[in-house]
């Protein structure tokens, strides 16, 4: 036996070399070329292609892609040393580049392409101050799973305020505006376009039709695409490259619908910024545009001339079939951006179940109601409606200076929270009675219809 | 670590072995305190600061405020406590079965009945949702056959069923050792005095593998009690860590309520965590022979392992469901809303043949480290806190099972923060920008796991074997080297698998402290596939080698611990 447990030994001895020698193998420094690395957001089915055509025209240089989400990004960025930041922050949300400019994380340079016009609809295409630029278009719209819609015999929606109807109960999905800034945008177009009240009442009703808010953007998608949820509102190329992968996915753009900017930045102190100007300024190239047409990418280009070498069927933002109705005031959107989100968590997201029971309650009392018409029975309803979707916030306190001023500082003292906390719990126990009544509501609207 | 022996030398006992176990319990504290306590508190500070600077507890009073914030801590409270029992539902007749009857495939069994502890971020998901989910498989079939949808996969009890299938290895693991440790004379005799079936189970086996089975209960509880993936997956946000984790990463806001639940969510835990060692406490589980190997194996009647068999295939079948979708998934073109996929390609393992080779080295490198590192640590502070008497040493206990409660983003932030210009001596390299760190961070973040498998293992050996070893002469190094370490052998290599299979499987860390590609371990690759469409097949394929990887594993550890034993009883 004593031979048999010299021969482990010696295999343990032989693992643990052998670790060692990979251990000594990682820590060897990566190359001696030059290294422009990205903070990212985006799949590698995008950055890929990136990374393979300013290497090709770059001999010499690699590219490292950092993919982190969004947030996670942001927090990276923030605490990596100065001096060894990473050169380049490219990603669609662009909440996350005011913190970055606002944190001074970013860096002014005249890489802008004078061939992109400074607007598309009334959303302007680059930062003013000049710290990030648009670099592909994307326009929100909705994606349905075509085996879905047909099993579950659901017609094709065209506008956001289909998605309120009652045929969808259950079938939709939308990711939390405080999670996507691509969401919020949706959100804050529809309110834009619809104005306060009514937008909320649409996005209430949406909310009660939805199966799911899901916490990441792209939970949306891949929910369409597994056929777990009918319909999901997404960014378009969501919608585009997963048609073009194979999925039984359609995609629409709604004719309110807004068309934004997915950026990219140079971060300040970082590490090669020469390597950082040269790629941002590719990417805004005709050369780096028209990579977005890649069937796996599928984005807009911001430089309009590329429409002309598209793909048959392409939309076209510039005066093309989709066209921005709403005139988006984004400063207005950024003055009420965390009062909107918190809104939506505290009255939609965190209180989803209630929402879901008065959505139902209302719908089966109105589909009992169909048959016979009873006067009593609909005020009721149409009280149901009311109390259920409307906002717990209004109009004029929405516009509110200092109101809005509450939610204006990052750090937060102990009576800012308090104030805040204070806020969340009064919208949410609001909203929980105001689900609540509704469902009593319609349930005695629904007893008067037998 | 000079400072650390200078100080251990203060609290030296007269007993020879003091001094060195006062040293080792410093150099412990010190490495817990570096990589986990002062990182933490860089960053969950803000839940008692001021923005002046000044220290408060207003953030607590506000946090107490929302309605919400209650109904979340009673969620939290109810999946945790439902998942541990149909975590023990399932894991109880698996490991009873398969270490105390005679049964074909008994390590086969214990080997799958591991695997749903490895469960690849997203593409785990996305299989669950295509087999059990609202247009899942089985309820496509269901709907097909008798009109009728289960919603498994909805609100809290989707989170206890997923939450269940996913840690109820911790259970299988932590018993199958208790089982395999208790004396076989116990069982024997209780035997020839005329007890069998479910009485001896009731009243000898099960309470004797008790220490066992409350490790990895508590552990569970714990893990779901603290865990986000599943409820972020299954899109539930009402429960105490989806809140803290949507509040802290929220963009542009520090948010002090996020981190007062961090610091809640610890102190609850380590409440558990205590309150499963009191319930422990006066009762001596320690015995003198080891049984598994030595034990005469039962034979079931033939209606009994029917009923046994069809249990375990069952359950098999169910908890490797997610492992069947994965596998089938990655195979698939596409697969969308259908029992199976519509067709099948073998061109996802193509594009990772070329895209990503390097990751699989990366994992088995970081995590097999950091597995190593914490069963050598698990090992001391398990001996330390039950076998010397040095004061204060539960509380090593306590500070690393603080690090199940941490979400992997806080503790990685505070990773950049604290070690920010700090180069790795020798190479001129930046701490924060080498592979180290994300080992660390796996060290410290399974390190409970690895502890809680070591500490149910020497709870379980009678201290008086070592006491005659050290009559015999045997100096404490040689105690330990040769009675101890031998013994506990089983806890440490489940100690040691846990750690490294969902070490493997990590994610938020990993997202955080990925500094290149070249560096990046598998859950990375995984985590980058599945940001696309195109990706889900290659990012399935992968899940598939990362079980694989991590089945083989567990598999050859296995293997390698059985002819051990078989070794040391013919020595005896």
């Amino acid at each position: 036996m004593a031979i048999k447990h010299r021969a482990v030994s010696r295999r343990t001895r032989l693992v643990s070399a052998c670790l060692f020698g990979l251990a000594c193998a990682a820590t060897l420094p990566a190359q001696a070329q030059q290294v422009l690395s990205i903070v990212t957001s985006f799949p590698k089915d995008l950055t890929a292609v990136y990374k393979k055509a300013f290497e090709a025209r770059n001999p010499g240089i690699t590219v490292e892609i950092l993919n982190k989400g969004t947030s996670a990004g942001v927090a990276f960025v923030r605490e990596a040393p100065d001096g060894n930041k990473p050169d380049v922050f490219w990603a669609s949300a662009p909440d996350a580049f005011e913190v970055l400019a606002n944190e001074k994380l970013l860096q002014k340079f005249d890489g802008a392409n004078k061939a992109v016009p400074a607007k598309v609809g009334d959303y302007p295409i680059n930062d003013p101050e000049g710290l990030y630029y648009g670099q592909a278009l994307a326009g929100y719209g909705i994606m349905w799973n075509t085996r879905y819609m047909k099993a579950n015999k659901l017609p094709e929606p065209k506008e956001w305020a289909d998605l309120a109807k009652p045929v969808y109960f259950n079938h939709v999905a939308i990711s939390s505006p405080s999670r996507s800034g691509t969401t919020h945008l949706t959100v804050e177009t529809i309110l834009q376009g619809e104005g306060w009240n009514e937008g909320w009442r649409q996005m209430l009703q949406i909310g009660g039709n939805c199966a799911a808010i899901t916490e990441r953007s792209f939970g949306v998608p891949d929910g369409v695409n597994n056929g777990q949820f009918g319909l999901g509102l997404v960014i378009d190329f969501f919608g585009l490259s997963a048609k073009s992968s194979g999925f039984p996915v359609e995609f629409v753009y709604p004719s309110v619908t807004a068309i934004v900017p997915a950026n990219i930045g140079l971060i300040a102190n970082a590490k090669n910024a020469e390597l950082g100007k040269r790629f941002i300024s590719f990417t805004l190239s005709p050369e780096g545009q028209q990579l977005l047409f890649d069937a796996k990418i599928s984005r807009l280009p911001v430089l309009p001339a590329m429409y002309e070498k598209a793909p048959a069927g392409y939309p076209n933002p510039f005066g093309g079939k989709i066209t921005a109705k709403v005139k988006f005031d984004s400063d207005l959107s950024r003055s009420r951006y965390y009062v909107v989100n918190s809104m939506f968590d505290h009255t939609v997201t965190f209180r989803h179940k209630e929402l879901v029971a008065a959505t139902k309650a209302i719908n089966d009392a109105a589909a009992k109601l169909a048959g016979k018409p009873n006067a009593k029975a609909e005020a009721l309803l149409n009280e149901a409606r009311k109390v259920a979707y409307s906002p717990v916030v209004g109009e004029e306190r929405a516009r509110d200076k200092e109101f809005l001023s509450l939610y204006s500082a990052s750090k937060r003292d102990a009576l800012k929270t308090k104030q805040l906390t204070a806020l969340e719990e009064e919208w949410g126990s609001q909203a929980r009675k105001n689900y609540a009544r509704a469902q009593e509501l319609a349930g005695q609207a629904a007893a008067l219809a037998r | 670590m000079a400072t650390a022996e200078s100080a251990g030398g203060a609290v030296a006992a007269p007993a020879g072995g003091a001094g060195l176990q006062g040293a080792v319990a410093l150099a412990i504290a010190a490495f817990l305190l570096i990589f986990l306590i002062v990182p933490v508190g860089t960053v969950i500070y803000v839940a008692f600061a001021n923005p002046d600077g000044g220290l408060t507890l207003a953030h607590f009073g506000s946090f107490f405020q929302l309605s919400l914030m209650r109904e979340s801590f009673w969620n939290s409270l109810y999946v945790a406590a439902a998942s541990v029992v149909f975590a023990s539902l399932i894991a109880l007749p698996l490991a009873y079965f398969t270490a105390r009857f005679q049964f074909r495939g008994a390590l086969l069994i214990q080997t799958l009945g591991v695997l749903p502890l490895i469960m690849p971020p997203f593409v785990g998901a996305v299989a669950m949702q295509l087999v059990f989910g609202r247009s899942g498989s089985l309820n496509l079939l269901l709907n097909d056959w008798l009109g009728i949808t289960l919603p498994i996969m909805d609100g809290l009890n989707g989170v206890i069923f997923v939450e269940a299938l996913h840690y109820f290895p911790f259970i299988l693991m932590n018993l199958i050792v208790a089982l395999n440790n208790i004396d076989s004379a116990m069982e024997e005799s209780a035997q020839n005095l005329g007890s069998s079936g479910m009485r001896l189970f009731r009243r000898i086996v099960f309470p004797l593998a008790m220490p066992g089975y409350v490790a990895g209960a508590s552990l569970v509880f714990v893990k779901v009690f603290d865990d986000l993936g599943t409820p972020l997956v299954l899109n539930t946000t009402n429960m105490l860590a989806p809140q803290a984790y949507l509040r802290i990463t929220s963009i542009g806001i520090e948010d002090p309520v996020g981190y007062v639940i961090s610091v809640l969510m610890i102190v609850f835990s380590l409440f558990a965590l205590w309150a499963s060692a009191l319930a422990l406490r006066g009762r001596d589980y320690a015995t003198l022979q080891r049984g598994g190997s030595t034990l005469g194996k039962r034979r079931l009647k033939p209606w009994q392992s029917l009923l046994a068999y069809g249990w375990i295939a069952f359950v098999l079948l169910l908890v490797l469901s997610p492992h069947l979708g994965i596998l089938l998934l990655s195979f698939a073109k596409v697969w969308s809303f259908s029992v199976l996929p519509d067709a099948y390609t073998l061109e996802h393992y193509a594009t990772l043949y070329h895209d990503s080779p390097r990751m699989i080295g990366n994992t088995l490198l970081y995590c097999g480290l950091a597995a190593g590192l914490d069963v050598v640590l698990g090992t001391a502070i398990a001996y330390l806190m039950l076998r010397s008497r040095l004061p204060l040493r539960r509380s090593l206990d306590f500070m690393a099972s603080a690090a199940l409660a941490i979400p992997g983003v806080v503790l990685a932030i505070g990773y950049l923060r604290t070690f920010r210009n700090v180069e790795i001596p020798f190479s001129g390299e930046l701490l924060t920008s080498s592979w180290i760190l994300l080992m660390l961070a796996y060290t410290v973040r399974r390190l409970p796991y690895a502890l809680r498998s070591c500490v149910a293992a020497l709870q379980q050996l009678h201290v008086s074997l070592e006491e005659a070893a050290e009559n015999l002469g045997a100096g404490k190094r040689r105690t330990i080297q040769r009675i101890v370490v031998p013994l506990m052998a089983g806890g440490m290599l489940a100690g040691f698998v846990t750690s490294f299979m969902t070490a493997a499987v990590e994610l938020s860390a990993t997202i955080m402290l990925t500094t290149s590609q070249s560096a990046a371990p598998m859950s990375y690759g995984i985590y980058l596939y599945m940001q696309s469409a195109a990706g889900r097949g290659p990012g399935a394929a992968l899940g598939v080698l990362a079980v694989l990887l991590v089945a083989l594993g567990t598999y050859l550890s296995h293997r390698f611990l059985r002819s051990r034993a078989a070794e040391l009883e013919t020595r005896m």
